[in-house]
């Protein structure tokens, strides 16, 4: 008999970063009992980090904005491999959901006339991110946060969910942890809603905390859902890399916003040097240009800087491989330049960017106002993930759904600055009312006692060996394997080679041993944490392999360009019967005719 | 590569106790990095929280040769380490284990502070107007990542254990953020005299001193919602005044 807590609830929300606590507002506003797991404290989560701005076409700043044009930089930034009805939805709600916020008490920057002020960032036509200088993700939490807590919503806090419960292919709840005494509980709910995360802990330079482990995408592939899109992850163009245990912490592309520019060893300013056809007609011709832009200058084309991170990510790797980087392997950052055209330029910085001031100051030594900075790329987001029905977000398995990062299809082959904020909300928001509306009309029944103890027995299984390595080494290695072979710059031969590794891996994390007690462990976290690792490895891995030619943020040095033969589908993967991935491709449904004219129009 | 000792707290309330652990230091470390590797060498089941590594999410809160610090911001090179580094829990917080603290209290502080109410939209599409001037002063209150570091050095809470009258300097810059939002109506200076204990404070300015937001916690919080509460209840003419007149009604500033 396993002993275990059981907590019943009509919708159970794994996550509480932006998607998570949207999606338990919206679920217990239509009147149903509301649990939220989350792996640290409340307010805490990922979604604390994000520093630009979340992206709505307010048209506040520019009022030729609108959803049309949010809508086609989004499918031309996801190169249009996107689920254009999420997209649709997106571009059209997420101003709603930004004022939504101010309602609840979300304090944005403002304009002149007293609204809510909106700045540049990469691949957005108009400026679009709404924001608090650069912790914007911190008012959108510390908002929900104090919002949800007088919403009647149960959370449990430094709780770690190991299994979905199923009944006849239909999710019925949760089997996890929690983390200070490591007490079992059994979590039983009409629905439940993945709002985990990404993955970046698979990669050893990320800008992501340990949290991200890609536990919401491997619990859904083990519960049978399918995951999309997993070749696509975005390496933010600008982390920090020095000092080194500072390595990968993210750098906003904010500073681009405000008018930082890119210069390599040479001080040239590369790019310049290469802008994709794509954007030709979008993109300064030179520096005078992209100046008069990011001052608001309607009538000028924004700077090559805040081109898609997916592009400005691989000219920043070209000009560190072709000797042209910083000292430390990166290239500069420059934000200090713009003393030459405003007077008081450092009070200015510190204003508008007032966290990468602080962070630069106190942990690398450098004043962004008076020198430049060295940033290189950093894994930062999975734009693959839970394949969801776009009205819905309810995955391929019954009762179970996902938003947010974990979530796959806004984004496509490469997600826009800002869209992830935007994303949260707006589908935080739907996966709540329709888990609910699901719930409410699908009770739970009580969770098989089998599935309790096989999940429990896994659980306790690294306690059980007597000998066997060290989870940290594996979890490292596994890292260092990823960023090697999976990393910017992909091959066919890499792929087969980490694949090959990650069986390895495999074998040697089922042996894997932790010290100590059950409570407030650690190690035994990070030795449950690694099958979710591996899972999700192995399935960027092979969809990488599947993808053989270059878009968005994907780019294979052996297939280099675009191929139309890839135009038109995802890459799915799922467990097959016997236990192994299986992978295929699944056509993109047509595009609606009226999206089609907005696309069209916009590109004109 | 140089060598530096930490002196850490192992185990669990009565029964904790110092353990040293030497590991390499290199350029740049922070004391998070220290334990990090401590924890991948030596102690795997060392308790410790943390989160974005970059001072943003207030999770490594901990006592470091004494001081309330983040662990993610504080550089070694900053550090004698000659000696050992001694890193401790907050102390103000039931000890859970190693340096774990429950810090679940706080939660439970704020959940009774009354929520944002905002006065009715200004414009018909149901949105505000406000000047950047004054969202500025709010604003700055709305930087804390709730680390709990100034509640740690707070004397009332640390060493006077008043956790029942008393809801700490962190709720009152979250009172502050809400009573000087332009758009909030709701009057809580009835409840920062009364449950909150606000009157315990006598400005000593330690909390303001470990914010590592820098939030000039007792000049513009603390001391403003005194003056409210003096105001609102020693103030004879505004007593006075109050009977006739509600102080902030519904649908304006």
């Amino acid at each position: 008999m396993t002993d275990y807590q059981t907590h019943e609830h009509d919708v159970l929300i794994i996550g509480a970063g932006g998607a998570g606590l949207r999606a338990a507002i919206e679920a217990s506003a239509a009147g149903v009992t509301v649990g939220v797991v989350c792996k640290s404290l409340l307010g805490k989560a990922h979604t604390v980090m994000a520093e630009g701005g979340v992206a709505a076409a307010l048209a506040n700043v520019d009022d030729r904005d609108g959803w049309k044009v949010h809508f086609a930089d989004t499918m031309r930034g996801g190169q249009y491999l996107n689920n254009w009805v999420m997209a649709e939805l997106h571009a059209k709600e997420a101003p709603e959901r930004v004022r939504e916020l101010e309602a609840w008490g979300a304090l944005f920057d403002r304009t002149k006339d007293g609204r809510i002020l909106q700045r540049n960032f990469g691949g957005h036509k108009y400026p679009r991110l709404a924001h608090v200088g650069d912790r914007t993700g911190l008012e959108m939490i510390r908002t929900l946060q104090d919002h949800g807590i007088h919403r009647g919503i149960e959370f449990y806090m430094e709780h770690t969910v190991t299994r979905l419960l199923l009944d006849g292919g239909r999710v019925i709840g949760a089997f996890g942890y929690d983390r200070e005494r490591g007490r079992f509980r059994v979590f039983r709910a009409g629905a439940v809603v993945l709002a985990t995360g990404g993955i970046g802990r698979a990669f050893k330079i990320t800008s992501n905390s340990w949290e991200y482990t890609g536990d919401g995408h491997s619990l859904a592939y083990h519960a049978g859902a399918e995951l999309m899109d997993m070749e696509f992850v975005q390496f933010h163009p600008t982390g920090m890399v020095w000092p080194p245990s500072v390595r990968g912490i993210l750098v906003t592309e904010g500073v681009r916003g405000e008018g930082g520019r890119l210069v390599n060893n040479r001080g040239e300013r590369f790019m310049f040097n290469d802008v994709p056809d794509l954007y030709k007609n979008q993109t300064a011709k030179d520096a005078e240009e992209g100046w008069r832009y990011v001052t608001g200058d309607k009538n000028a084309n924004r700077p090559p800087e805040l081109l898609t991170r997916d592009h400005v990510a691989r000219c920043i790797v070209r000009e560190i491989k072709a000797g042209r980087g910083s000292p430390h392997g990166g290239v500069f950052l420059d934000i200090a330049w713009i003393k030459e055209k405003i007077p008081n330029a450092p009070e200015h910085i510190r204003k508008k960017l007032p966290s990468m001031y602080h962070q630069f100051k106190e942990l690398a030594g450098v004043d962004i106002t008076a020198e430049p900075m060295e940033v290189g790329p950093t894994t930062h987001y999975v734009m693959g993930g839970v394949r969801v029905d776009g009205v819905t977000q309810m995955s391929t398995v019954p009762g179970l759904f996902a938003a947010g990062e974990v979530a796959a299809g806004l984004h496509g082959a490469n997600r826009l600055g800002g869209n992830s904020l935007s994303d949260l909300l707006v589908f935080g928001k739907r996966a709540g009312e329709h888990a609910a509306a699901w719930a409410k009309q699908r009770p739970a029944p009580a969770p098989d006692e089998g599935q309790v103890r096989d999940a429990a027995a896994a659980a306790l299984a690294p306690f059980d060996r007597a000998s066997g390595e060290n989870p940290y080494t594996i979890q490292h290695d596994l890292q260092d394997m990823m960023q090697d072979r999976v990393g910017i710059v992909r091959t066919e031969a890499d792929m087969a080679a980490a694949l090959d590794a990650l069986a390895a891996l495999g074998r040697r994390s089922r042996s894997a041993r932790v010290e100590g007690n059950r409570e407030y462990n650690p190690g035994w976290h990070t030795a449950l944490d690694l099958e979710n690792l591996l899972t999700v490895s192995e399935a960027v891995a092979r969809s990488a392999l599947d993808r053989r030619e270059s878009r968005g943020a994907h780019f294979r040095e052996d297939h280099p360009a675009r191929s139309d033969e890839y135009a038109k589908h995802n890459t799915i993967v799922a467990k097959a019967p016997d236990g192994s991935m299986r992978l295929r491709r699944e056509a993109i449904a047509p595009i609606r005719d009226d999206l089609k004219a907005v696309i069209a129009e916009n590109n004109a | 590569m140089p060598r530096a000792t930490f002196r850490i707290t192992r185990g669990r309330g009565e029964s904790a106790s110092f353990k040293d652990y030497a590991t390499d230091v290199s350029e740049g470390m922070v004391v998070l990095d220290a334990v990090h590797q401590v924890q991948a060498e030596s102690a795997p089941d060392l308790a410790c929280r943390w989160n974005c590594k970059a001072g943003k999410c207030g999770s490594c809160s901990a006592e470091i040769n004494g001081k309330p610090r983040l662990m993610c911001m504080t550089r070694l090179s900053d550090l004698d380490l000659s000696m050992p580094v001694i890193i401790e829990p907050l102390r103000a917080f039931p000890h859970v284990k190693d340096l774990v603290t429950d810090v679940s209290w706080n939660f439970r502080v704020k959940k009774r502070i009354k929520p944002f109410k905002p006065r009715r939209p200004d414009a018909p599409d149901g949105t505000w107007r406000m000047q950047q001037s004054d969202v500025d002063r709010v604003q700055e209150f709305r930087k804390c990542i709730e680390c709990f570091l100034c509640q740690d050095v707070c004397h009332v809470l640390r060493d006077h254990h008043k956790h029942e009258e008393f809801a700490g300097p962190r709720h009152f810059v979250y009172a502050a953020a809400l009573e000087m939002h332009p758009l909030d109506t709701e009057n809580r200076a009835g409840d920062l005299r009364g449950k909150d204990g606000i009157g315990y404070c006598n400005i000593t300015k330690c909390c303001t001193k470990v914010c590592p937001e820098h939030i000039t916690i007792t000049d513009n919080a603390i001391i403003p919602l005194k003056e409210r509460v003096v105001d609102e209840f020693y103030d004879p003419l505004t007593r006075l005044f109050r009977i006739f007149k509600p102080r902030k009604p519904d649908g304006g500033a």
